[in-house]
């Protein structure tokens, strides 16, 4: 029976599985490197009112645009004078909180719906399912922008249109899945010696779930991240004067023919972090594919 | 193969409605009210009915949906509350720009996905596989607006080789296949080319991998069959599982091009949505999303009908 299933849905992960893609991790360099890279982002953001050099918000009409290298200030400034190397470490907050958040909550949402329209089957599942197929039919860009675009600019109103990018991706993932545990017979025997629908899915389905469910969930970050940073790069997302990378892509874009590469500066920091994250993401996947 | 057809085309159908549905509703989950794009603020109450009754507005949301679902199949999606002009004629024209840049973005990215896919998987372990998987990484990582962004900087602005925005030398006139159209185009399209280029190359790397290692390869090989011949065969095997690829991609490049469109002041659809979300133009934006959407749907309609055809093995399950 077991041999016809895609690996993944095999029965629940052992004891010591989270220890053992931990080592696997560890032990692959490229991996290494990203999750350092993202730990430096991280760590720069969040402490960034300890470590950035200067105000994020305090502007000078005296030193606009200095390119990068100038003394006192690392990265330039701003085409309002602001600290370019200061913004950049408060920017990573927003980014990197617009850019999870959405995946966190597609992540929650999603399960749940795909655990429940998988577990019940039938019309129900149709119905959901079917549902949500009109949600694939647009192009993700298309959707974010157009959610967002038709709630109007602002943060809270680009989370909800990424969350409801992810969801659909989050739903399809979890119900396969779920189909499929379902039909094992381990989960008959738990049926027929009485365990209770709930209980069912939290000790017998959801650790089946979780696991893929997990690695498609980070493989969103990066992609949900060049999304948020969008929004806000077309002034959909954040508004001015929060620092957010994508925001300060867009501010600055008037200033490359005065000063190109300081303009290019907020993207490349989009360009980093996604990049770790994508490269984290496959490094897990390939660790908790232990099989292999 | 007939009665799949009219399987896929009768669930395609139920979709299509959907997205009519979601394109028309989604706009009204805004508050405030679309009549103030055009009447001041202080409009007087009579001038203010006045304006609802000749946009429809006084209706019941279900009313207004089926008027608007009956014109939009004859082709009339209403009129532009900030221009006045047809919605259907602006996004159309919208569309035919969107279509140039996507169409030859889907091309380059495309041939060189499949290209660097093959040889990656072909010699798999390789420093040229290695090459191709970074840079795979490299393309689904990167923000395609910022890499609009810097190849700007570099093409435009440093060397001065290229025009930085536009669609053509007399701002944004008729698209003509020309020398001079062409050098505008270029920019965009290999930046929007990026987006397939990346997951291609990943799809078809994965499948060529795959497909060497198989049983029947190796017998094609101990019958004594060219590096070419093989290969043939190995093409035919990947082909239908890169075409659905491709033509998701394809379709995704259709709304990806907004951000790239807006980079380069390209006047196509995204700059149209741009456009009508600043100005809360409600016809405009359920016309371009509706538009947009179903171009999607009809493209994985095209996919599905087609890869039957080059795939044997479907036809008969």
């Amino acid at each position: 029976m077991a041999a016809v299933l895609s690996p993944m849905v095999l029965p629940a992960p052992r004891r010591g599985y989270w220890s053992g893609v931990a080592k696997k991790l560890l032990r692959d360099p490229v991996a290494l490197v990203a999750g350092l890279v993202l730990l430096v982002v991280l760590c720069a953001a969040v402490f960034a009112p300890w470590l950035a050099p200067a105000d994020p918000y305090k502007a000078s009409m005296l030193r606009r645009l200095m390119p990068i290298g100038s003394p006192g200030f690392p990265l330039g400034t701003d085409e309002l004078g602001r600290d370019m190397l200061t913004r950049l470490m408060y920017g990573g907050r927003l980014s990197l909180l617009m850019g999870v958040l959405p995946v966190l909550f597609a992540f929650g949402i999603g399960t749940s719906v795909g655990l429940f329209a998988g577990y019940v089957g039938g019309r129900v599942n149709m119905l959901i399912m079917r549902t949500l197929d009109v949600f694939y039919a647009f192009p993700s860009v298309l959707l974010a922008v157009a959610v967002a675009g038709a709630l109007g600019p602002g943060m809270s109103n680009s989370l909800i249109a990424l969350t409801l990018v992810f969801v659909p991706q989050v739903v399809r993932v979890a119900e396969s899945v779920t189909t499929q545990v379902r039909q094992l017979e381990y989960v008959d025997a738990a049926r027929m010696s009485g365990a209770g629908v709930l209980s069912i899915i939290r000790e017998q389905v959801l650790g089946n779930v979780l696991g893929p469910v997990f690695v498609y969930a980070t493989g969103l970050i990066s992609v949900s991240m060049i999304l948020a940073s969008g929004l806000s790069f077309l002034g959909l997302g954040v508004k001015p004067p929060e620092p957010e990378w994508g925001l300060m892509l867009n501010t600055l874009r008037s200033a490359i023919y005065v000063n190109p590469w300081l303009a290019a500066l907020p993207g490349a920091m989009i360009f980093i972090t996604s990049m770790g994250f994508n490269l984290l993401s496959d490094g897990v996947r390939s660790a908790m594919d232990l099989r292999r | 193969m007939l009665l799949y057809l009219l399987k896929r085309l009768l669930y395609t159908l139920p979709i299509a409605l959907g997205v009519t549905l979601v394109s028309f509703t989604l706009v009204y989950l805004a508050p405030g009210d679309p009549l103030n794009a055009i009447a001041p603020a202080d409009a007087p109450a009579d001038v203010i009915e006045a304006l609802k009754v000749a946009y429809g507005l006084d209706r019941p949301m279900p009313v207004r949906y089926g008027l608007w679902l009956a014109r939009a199949m004859h082709g009339d999606l209403g009129a532009s509350i900030a221009t006045g002009r047809s919605v259907a004629s602006e996004v159309m024209g919208a569309v035919s720009n969107t279509l140039v840049l996507a169409s030859v973005a889907a091309a380059v990215g495309v041939f060189i996905g499949c290209v660097l896919g093959a040889l990656a998987g072909y010699n798999a372990g390789s420093w040229l596989d290695r090459l191709a998987s970074a840079l795979s990484v490299v393309g689904v990582s990167i923000p395609h607006y910022w890499l609009g962004l810097v190849l700007t900087i570099v093409f435009s602005v440093k060397l001065g080789w290229l025009p930085a925005m536009g669609a053509g030398p007399g701002g944004s006139g008729e698209w003509l296949w020309d020398a001079e159209h062409l050098r505008y185009l270029l920019l965009p399209a290999a930046t929007l080319s990026v987006i397939p280029m990346g997951i291609i190359t990943r799809t078809v790397r994965a499948l060529v991998a795959e497909t060497v290692n198989q049983e029947f390869v190796v017998a094609l090989r101990a019958r004594g069959l060219g590096r070419v011949a093989v290969f043939r065969h190995v093409a035919r095997n990947a082909l239908p599982t890169v075409l659905a690829v491709t033509g998701l991609q394809v379709g995704y490049l259709m709304g990806g091009s907004i951000l790239v469109e807006t980079v380069f002041a390209w006047p196509g659809t995204g700059f149209l949505l741009n456009t009508a979300i600043f100005q809360r133009d409600i016809p405009l934006l359920q016309g371009t999303i509706l538009v947009l959407c179903l171009f999607f749907v009809a493209l994985n309609l095209l996919v599905d009908i087609v890869q039957p055809l080059v795939d044997p093995r479907m036809g008969r399950g």
